[in-house]
């Protein structure tokens, strides 16, 4: 019996057993996108939202008007960082599946988002990331170690043992901390972009969310405020196609790209190649001068494309294809940088080997002083007492009172 | 008979009613063809279709606002918010609205909606996996509240729930999924399979809401808890060799105030023990009731057990969580006193 007015049940392409199929996604050709000014109002950017900015072509060659012409040297650091955010990502999972840390995150495939555009911005602008973001922290520079000592919940941990390994945060690097929550950093980007703009200076917010995330209302209220007030922020979707086991169609993907919001609600939006390192760099520096110069608010939608699990506590095999990752029609980010410089003449099989050798030494001996301030299990642990600092900037009587009756509990048993 | 962890008894409640009552839908993030980051829906999409049970964007808000339209249009709708922690979003939609409906509509309409929700530590979650957010929604007049201890109460509080024609929050201590948790993580794991509670009936019963279990006789002070606090104040008090009469209220809203009143008539002495935090929490309720109804049978002061009033620390989760020695001390303040 089929009743017409049934629910529309979004299916994705490919479930355990089936072929990977990637032929929902809309691909615009390398460089066949035009580039608008960086004045040009919201309504005035006609398809930006629908197309697919691409810099990369299939044979590594940068083409078309996105082309951000960067130094050969910069794509290097580029690549450097993302290998770097990769081969961490490796390592703490393996130390999560050997039981030193409780818990891990990777971002496998979605390196180029994290570190082009944090190369695109400046180090005063303001980062409030989502747990798939490390790339950030790396490209900022806050030392490895820092972040494992995180990871570790040990004696030089910065969250002082309180937050779930990932949820990482940089004062001085100027990254907001984790909630572990979902979107609720994005409508704060928005209103620290509002400050900014009070307060007459020209740094601009970023803020990034997955395309599942999009779905609770903070994505709204983000949207809403930053077209409102035409706030300095650059709003990133992250569409990497899985929230957990949910594809992108139970969040609205199916029906309308993720960067179309942004007219909806007239504000610039922009689709582009997630995995493509100049365009993310290029669509990056066009928000960013939009910004700047008081054009407003931009979002971004990454079509990229999560290539390992959730978490963890996930194992993709129950939901989707297997080895998908593979299939993915806009590769890999890594890999396409390196072969891009390779094109140029400024890259080589064996430049790369060293590098990865490199920063396999780097992550190996940052782990080994992490460990020496303590671990899990073994080593210097924080003090307890910690627990109750910065509930309130002063303590109040009934905490200064629940601290001691720990104490006492500690030393009963 | 059968044995079943927390898991399974929850997933043959929502078996047993989805087959009884094609009203019943379940909706959530993750629920349907995965079957729930703790598989309390595993199987139930494939055996009852996508229109009964519904994977759902990642909205709180909105699943608890869409199951509020579905009930009132005639279903009768079990959401599952995926983290207790996680429910923040939709407070409004829990508070103004779905606890109110009936009221200011004179019973015209109504929402029979289910909300399941795992909540409380002990699996290094964090602040943001940990929480116990019960005395939040009890302070909302129109819901009814519930939280089991064991997959026994679990099936049956959670069938009564469904067939709730009120809207019900039912909290799931997620440290007591895979067996009793007597508050010592150093101690091997013991599974329900193990306990008496874990048998389980495989068809349909309820466990009445506003019923609380007396889960040991005793006769020198009765300890009210629930959750997760059940078997570490049972483990506390064997520990200790006090011969406690242990209640698990099982529902929170709607309270069996006759049992709890009833116990500490009879013992005169009184701990209440929950896992979260202590400021405003349920127990302050507790004290008050049985402070207004025995006060002239209790030889000493009413005391709590409960977490520190501080976000749940990854690192301290066992210096936060209310342990045997918590609940040991508390025992022996209301012991000492004359």
């Amino acid at each position: 019996m089929t009743n017409p007015t049934r629910l529309h049940l979004p299916t994705p392409p490919a479930r355990p057993g089936e072929f990977p199929d990637f032929s929902y996604v809309h691909l615009s050709p390398a460089g066949a996108v035009s580039r608008p000014q960086i004045s040009a109002r919201a309504r005035d950017l006609g398809s930006l939202s629908t197309e697919l900015v691409r810099v990369l072509d299939d044979a590594g060659v940068a083409v078309g008007p996105w082309q951000p012409h960067l130094d050969p040297k910069e794509l290097q650091v580029g690549l450097r960082h993302m290998l770097l955010t990769r081969i961490f990502d490796e390592r703490m999972q393996r130390t999560q599946r050997a039981g030193k840390i409780s818990f891990y995150i990777r971002s496998l495939g979605e390196e180029a988002v994290s570190v082009a555009q944090c190369m695109a911005l400046r180090p005063g602008d303001m980062l409030f990331p989502s747990y798939r973001n490390q790339g950030l922290y790396i490209t900022r520079g806050i030392p490895l170690v820092e972040l494992m000592n995180q990871l570790l919940s040990n004696t030089h941990d910065m969250c002082k043992g309180r937050q779930l390994p990932v949820m990482y945060h940089s004062k001085s690097g100027n990254i907001f901390s984790i909630s572990g929550n979902l979107a609720t950093q994005f409508p704060q980007a928005v209103g620290w972009a509002m400050a900014a703009a009070i307060k007459r200076d020209d740094h601009v917010a970023a803020s990034w969310i997955g395309e599942g995330s999009s779905a609770e209302a903070d994505f709204h209220h983000a949207l809403l405020f930053a077209s409102v007030y035409q706030a300095p922020v650059i709003l990133n979707v992250v569409n990497n196609q899985w929230a957990i086991s949910t594809f992108q169609g139970y969040a609205g993907g199916e029906q309308r790209s993720f960067a179309a919001r942004g007219p909806g609600y007239g504000i610039a939006g922009i689709r582009v190649d997630g995995n493509d390192f100049l365009a993310v760099y290029a669509v990056t520096q066009w928000a960013a001068a939009r910004a700047r110069i008081g054009a407003g608010p931009t979002l971004i939608e990454h079509v990229t494309y999560r290539a390992a699990a959730h978490s963890t506590s996930d194992d993709p095999a129950r939901y989707r294809a297997k080895d998908d990752a593979e299939h993915w029609p806009l590769g890999d980010p890594v890999l396409r940088l390196k072969q891009h410089l390779i094109a140029l003449g400024e890259w080589s099989e064996e430049r790369h080997a060293a590098l990865a050798a490199e920063l396999d030494a780097l992550v190996a001996a940052s782990w080994k002083e992490a460990v020496t301030h303590g671990t899990m299990t073994e080593g210097p642990r924080l003090d307890a007492d910690l627990m109750f600092e910065d509930v309130f900037k002063e303590m109040p009587e009934h905490l200064l009172r629940q601290r001691e009756l720990m104490r006492a509990e500690r030393g009963a048993k | 008979m059968a044995a079943m962890n927390m898991i399974q008894a929850l997933n043959s409640a929502m078996d047993i009613m989805l087959g009884r009552d094609p009203s019943v839908v379940l909706l959530g993030e993750d629920i349907g063809y995965f079957g729930g980051v703790f598989r309390a829906t595993e199987g139930l999409q494939r055996k009852y279709g996508e229109h009964r049970v519904l994977d759902t964007p990642i909205a709180e808000g909105g699943i608890v606002a869409a199951a509020i339209g579905m009930g009132v249009n005639g279903l009768r709708p079990v959401a599952e918010i995926q983290f207790a922690d996680y429910i923040y979003p939709g407070i409004d939609q829990i508070a103004s609205e779905l606890a109110r409906i009936r009221y200011r509509s004179a019973g015209d309409f109504f929402a029979p909606v289910t909300i399941r929700t795992p909540c409380g530590g002990g699996i290094r979650g964090g602040q943001t996996h940990s929480q116990s957010p019960e005395a939040i929604l009890t302070h909302i007049s129109g819901l009814k509240v519930v939280m089991p201890s064991n997959p026994h109460d679990a099936k049956g509080l959670l069938i009564t729930s469904i067939e709730d024609d009120d809207p019900v929050i039912f909290f799931e201590p997620k440290r007591l999924y895979n067996g009793p948790f007597d508050g010592d993580p150093n101690k091997p794991a013991v599974p329900w399979s193990a306990h008496p509670k874990g048998q389980v009936n495989e068809g349909h019963y309820t466990v009445p809401l506003g019923k609380a279990d007396v889960v040991r006789r005793g006769a020198h002070v009765t300890v009210i808890t629930y959750g997760t606090m059940v078997f570490v104040a049972l483990a506390a008090a064997a520990a200790l060799g006090v011969d406690a009469e242990i209640i698990d209220l099982r529902s929170l809203v709607p309270l069996d105030v006759d049992t709890l009143c009833t116990s500490v008539k009879k013992t005169g002495r009184c701990v209440v023990a929950h896992e979260a935090t202590r400021f405003g929490g349920f127990g302050a309720e507790i004290l008050a009731l049985v402070q207004e109804n025995c006060f002239w049978d209790l030889e000493a002061p009413i005391q709590r057990v409960t977490g520190w009033d501080t976000p749940y620390p990854h690192a301290f989760e066992w210096e936060y969580f209310p342990g045997q020695e918590r609940v040991k001390r508390a025992l022996s303040l209301v012991m000492e006193a004359a």
